[in-house]
């Protein structure tokens, strides 16, 4: 059970309560409260489904956020095993924003790499709220190229606000670090799988991203800046968030219809956040069954299609 | 981040007088920087160079071109190619509409065929005036057909780059647009052959962060703005001041994001004497 809430969820959480104290009472006193406790707890589902079933764009950028999502760290530890986690970009530094190594998914070994944000203030400030340096990049690159050598498919885990902008980020090329990630990744002679489980802003984000299957999470959002950032460029005004996310099409149906993403991994009712492990499970279905599909494609018609996908897409009339 | 386009750079002095006086259009410009008022014909010979102060104005698309390549050489490619809106998003086919009015410019971009000293080359050239430069689909899609024209011509390919980033307006489709020329850029790796970036001020955000920064010679304009994420967005979000010259072409050939910072009255000679170094295709051993 979650115990940050968002605004929306909490005639849910009351609910859930109420039924809690029922239960308590009904054990406490034997008295049978079945009949009171089921109608309650169907109440409790439908209501459920319908606040979920009718999330604006804003509600799922706060969901997409939210502190008890589920990240890397847990999928990795829930989905995968024997992982050896590999540090540093052989160059400056270790980027904590950006976790990465080897592991064994579903018995294949694999790479796999994902930003992580803090469970709290504390970790968050070690984590930099999940958003990556240049090194951070660095090292997702390195471990992608390792992963080619010793013909290991990747699976990459989005979820970040944003490259950091900082000085040192800029001193040490952030800019140049993506771009390189983006032009090596496009001829990676390995099946890359990309999710983004949570947020996926802005050149951060596509710097671990260009996959063969590319893929969101129900509530997760995708976009070119925060909706704050969007809003504070195009109407002077950050506090238009809200507005931003309603025209900025950063779902995953949105990403879905625009063509950009192949796939919409759903999420247990409430979201990925009430239901950890239930989430990691439907996560690995839809990560097997793409990289069987992925593992059957010989290394250059996947390169082929890899770059057809991204070439494609973009609207004009060529006149 | 494009919004930084409306920076001031940092050493302006706009005095009170100097400011009030009014510059009638066209015949007569002000200078940024130093706000001496020179004449327009002087200008546009002296490739938009103050001869007071030395600094560079905007250059447009067209001037650039006409002032790099070789007289007569230029063929344009996709010059029809216009945006639509693909997230419908509400004014954006007025702004475009407006810019194009303002720039007599169909997009941001402008490629082509052409030669410089006598060497054939595939050319874009980015002008900071439509809607700041930005790369929105068309920027993406022109860059990419560039870069896929170069390997079918087995040429070398230009880009002048100078763009506040990825254009909002088209939100996903325009961070795509970094993905699909970054692509395109791999493909002309491979095919062994030259892409030259050039940076101009400014170039900056999804820009920055895909085409610009993967030239095998990146070259820059002195002074120009290079970076990644804007000044105000940095400063906002550490809190401090930037330094002195921050995101400068000298910072970045300082931190070897860059190969050479090059005058403008150089930047056509320049050109010339790199293709010429690559003309001759590489040493191979049997």
């Amino acid at each position: 059970m979650a115990n940050i809430l968002l605004e929306f969820e909490k005639p849910i959480v009351e609910l859930e309560a109420k039924i809690q104290e029922l239960k308590n009472f009904s054990s406490e006193k034997e008295i049978d409260l079945s009949d009171e406790i089921k109608t309650l707890q169907n109440k409790a589902d439908s209501l459920t489904r319908e606040i979920y079933g009718k999330l604006t764009p804003w509600q799922r950028v706060l969901l997409a956020r939210h502190p008890e999502r589920p990240g890397t760290a847990d999928y990795i530890k829930l989905i995968f095993e024997d992982f050896f986690e590999l540090h540093g970009d052989r160059r400056f530094g270790d980027d904590p924003a950006v976790i990465g190594g080897i592991a064994r998914f579903n018995g294949q070994p694999v790479t796999v790499i994902g930003h992580v944000k803090g469970k709290d203030t504390k970790d968050n400030l070690t984590r930099n709220f999940g958003m990556p340096h240049p090194e951070g990049n660095r090292k997702a690159i390195r471990l992608m190229e390792q992963a080619e050598k010793f013909g290991r498919p990747v699976i990459s885990f989005v979820d970040t606000p944003g490259a950091f902008p900082g000085i040192g980020a800029e001193e040490r090329g952030q800019a140049e670090a993506i771009a390189t990630n983006l032009t090596r990744m496009m001829s990676l002679k390995v099946p890359v799988i990309a999710t983004v489980i949570g947020e996926g802003g802005s050149g951060g984000a596509l710097a671990i991203a260009i996959g063969d299957h590319v893929a969101m999470l129900e509530n997760s959002v995708y976009s070119i800046s925060s909706p704050e950032a969007f809003a504070s460029i195009l109407w002077k005004d950050p506090a238009k968030a809200n507005e931003a996310a309603a025209v900025m099409k950063m779902t995953a149906r949105d990403l879905e219809e625009l063509g950009v993403i192949d796939e919409i991994v759903p999420e247990p009712l409430g979201g990925a956040h009430r239901n950890k492990e239930e989430m990691a499970k439907i996560l690995c279905r839809s990560l097997k069954k793409s990289l069987n599909g992925l593992m059957k494609i010989p290394d250059d018609k996947l390169l082929e299609k890899r770059f057809e996908k991204f070439r494609g897409i973009g609207q004009f009339v060529s006149g | 981040m494009f919004k930084d386009l409306f920076r001031k750079p940092k050493y302006v002095t706009v005095h009170a007088d100097t400011a009030k006086k009014d510059i009638p259009e066209g015949l007569w410009q002000k200078c940024p920087v130093c706000n001496e008022i020179v004449y327009t014909k002087e200008l546009d010979r002296d490739l938009k160079t103050c001869k007071k102060c030395g600094s560079y104005f905007k250059m447009g698309a067209w001037e650039r071109i006409k002032a790099t390549v070789d007289e007569g050489s230029f063929n344009e490619l996709d010059a029809g190619m216009v945006s639509i809106n693909p997230l419908g998003f509400k004014d954006y086919p007025e702004k475009i509409t407006s810019a194009q009015q303002a720039t007599k410019l169909r997009e941001a971009i402008v490629t082509g065929e052409a030669a410089i000293g006598g060497r054939p080359v595939i050319i874009g050239v980015m002008d900071p005036n439509f809607i700041m430069g930005s790369m929105g689909s068309v920027v993406g899609e022109k860059v990419t057909r560039a870069a896929e024209r170069a390997v079918e011509k087995s040429v070398p390919l230009i880009i002048f780059s100078a763009s506040g980033g990825a254009r909002m307006q088209e939100g996903i489709i325009s961070l795509m647009q970094m993905a699909k020329t970054c692509g395109v850029l791999a493909r002309l790796d491979k095919a062994g052959l030259l892409f030259i970036s050039v940076l101009t001020n400014p170039t900056t955000g999804g820009v920055t962060a895909s085409f610009a920064s993967m030239g095998d010679i990146i070259l820059a304009e002195p002074g120009a703005q290079i970076g990644f994420t804007g000044p105000r967005v940095i400063e906002q979000t550490i809190r401090q001041k930037l330094p002195e010259g921050f995101q400068t072409a000298e910072f970045m050939l300082e931190h070897g994001f860059v190969d050479m910072v090059v005058p403008r009255s150089q930047m056509k000679s320049t050109l010339a004497r790199l293709l010429d170094l690559h003309s001759t295709g590489g040493y191979k051993n049997g």
